[in-house]
């Protein structure tokens, strides 16, 4: 694993997505209050860019007709075919036990600790007080 | 007791005594609703679905002059229990009761069959035992009618409901009956057969008997797929379906559309826990015959393979309608071994009250 530098973190606004590619491969990093999750942008039953889903919550019931919606935009729902993924872990809610999406570790690193990298040097400018957003990759 | 030492053994989950009519049935019934069949000259009700003379109905070498098809307990004994090699069958009746426009004389023919079953076929035959016929067009009555016969006698072994009923069949109109049959647990039989006050199908009511049975599927989907979206799968957690007659085929492409639009949607229906594909392999059995799958050879086994599970299939003859000839109903071409689970071990599974029989 490498550590890469992909953004920073003040560029996703707290329920928002960004898209990034990492050697190759396109990685969508969600911001949920604060806290950074990364999936591939890939949906696993045909490839959809799942960046272009709804973020929702996710509707549980114990019974029938009776149904709470919790974890309000926890959830990116492909834009495809509406399979719900956990953005926590990649988990399918539709088919937990079959379908899951790759999860990458994100982490916010202060400016000081980077390891820089070419993503780094090319586009996002190093600041010694601002925090970055790195992807393990 | 049943011996159960043979490999040869058979537990047939669907034949049909006929009721020979409704005089047979008056021995058991109110004075009042005696009165109502003798004054008004009600007979024949046998269901539409099931004309007595089509060829359907009865095979040709078990016809009776004169009577219905399968009406006396000799001519079962000859021509099932022992022309079929039967240790244990289940009695499925299928006559007015249940689909009755008087839900007041639905529940009373039903209980009628329920009484004439017992004392005229359980009580003199060993090997028999029976589905608890109920009126669905009253479920609380039908409700009673469950807790009536499961607490008083063990012989009753399901509950028997038929496919196309006046409403979907997981709305919670029906959930009173799923209630008692879970309290009693007995599984749910779905036998085909329509009220036939709507079409028979979907999309108009068919011209000839060909069309209306083999259009029966298409009803046996909606049905399962009402029971799926509507949760009952997850509200009724120890109740089985078993779907009878409702030929076998189907239920691959059905399991594998429904699994699939359910993954995007899922989020409508989250009292749905698990897909048509888990629910059919876990809580749906059904009976072979009709078997309409593919004929013996590669395309069964993939059938088989596709179907995902050894425990789905439950041997029967359908006694007396016609599917096959001779004496054997099982499908040619299955492994001995999974004949031998569908004939014996997946009965017993479905069935708890059949093990109370065995030595």
């Amino acid at each position: 694993m490498t550590k890469h530098v992909v953004g920073r973190a003040a560029d996703i606004a707290p329920g928002e997505r960004m898209v990034v590619t990492l050697k190759g491969r396109p990685i969508v990093i969600f911001n949920l209050s604060g806290e950074y999750f990364g999936l591939l942008n890939r949906c696993p039953h045909q490839s959809a860019d799942l960046s272009r889903g709804i973020a929702t919550g996710i509707a549980d019931s114990d019974e029938p007709g009776d149904a709470v919606c919790t974890r309000s935009g926890e959830f990116i729902r492909c834009p495809w075919h509406g399979w719900e993924f956990d953005i926590r872990t990649g988990q399918s809610w539709c088919d937990p036990s079959r379908i899951k999406v790759r999860p990458f570790t994100v982490r916010v690193e202060a400016g000081r600790a980077l390891v820089e990298g070419p993503y780094k040097a090319e586009a996002i400018p190093v600041s010694v007080d601002g925090d970055y957003l790195i992807v393990d990759a | 007791m049943v011996n159960t030492g043979s490999d040869s053994m058979k537990i047939d989950c669907d034949i049909h005594p006929g009721v020979p009519g409704v005089e047979a049935l008056l021995p058991y019934m109110s004075d009042f609703w005696r009165e109502q069949f003798v004054n008004r000259e009600i007979d024949g009700m046998e269901l539409a679905s099931y004309p007595p003379t089509a060829p359907i109905s009865c095979r040709p070498d078990w016809r009776e002059k004169g009577r219905p098809p399968g009406s006396s307990l000799e001519t079962v004994r000859r021509q099932a229990l022992d022309g079929l090699g039967l240790s244990l069958a289940i009695c499925n009746p299928l006559y007015g009761g249940q689909v009755a426009m008087s839900e007041h004389m639905g529940t009373a023919v039903s209980a009628a069959v329920n009484d004439w079953i017992r004392h005229e076929w359980l009580d003199r035959e060993p090997r028999l035992r029976a589905s608890i016929v109920v009126a669905a067009q009253d479920p609380i009555a039908a409700a009673a009618e469950i807790d009536r016969c499961a607490s008083s006698d063990r012989r009753f072994v399901q509950v028997l409901m038929l496919v196309a009923n006046e409403l979907t069949l997981g709305r919670r109109y029906y959930w009173p009956i799923f209630e008692a049959a879970q309290r009693h647990g007995l599984p749910i039989g779905i036998h085909a057969g329509s009220m036939q006050r709507y079409p028979a199908t979907p999309t108009g009511s068919p011209t000839h008997l060909l069309q209306d049975y083999a259009s029966a599927p298409q009803m046996f989907c909606a049905q399962v797929q009402s029971l799926l979206c509507e949760g009952v799968f997850s509200k009724f957690p120890d109740l089985t379906f078993v779907l009878i007659e409702s030929g076998v085929g189907w239920v691959v492409p059905f399991m594998w559309r429904s699994t699939k639009t359910w993954r995007g949607v899922r989020g409508e229906v989250p009292w749905m826990k698990r897909p048509a594909i888990d629910e059919v392999r876990d809580r749906i059995r059904m009976t072979i015959q009709p078997f309409d799958g593919p004929d013996a050879g590669p395309d069964l086994e993939r059938f088989i393979e596709q179907l995902g599970s050894d425990d789905i299939l439950l041997f029967s003859s359908d006694y007396p309608h016609w599917h096959f000839e001779g004496s054997d109903a099982m499908p040619p071409g299955l492994s001995s071994e999974l004949a031998r689970k569908i004939a014996w071990q997946n009965p017993l599974n479905t069935y708890p009250r059949l093990r109370e029989s065995l030595s």
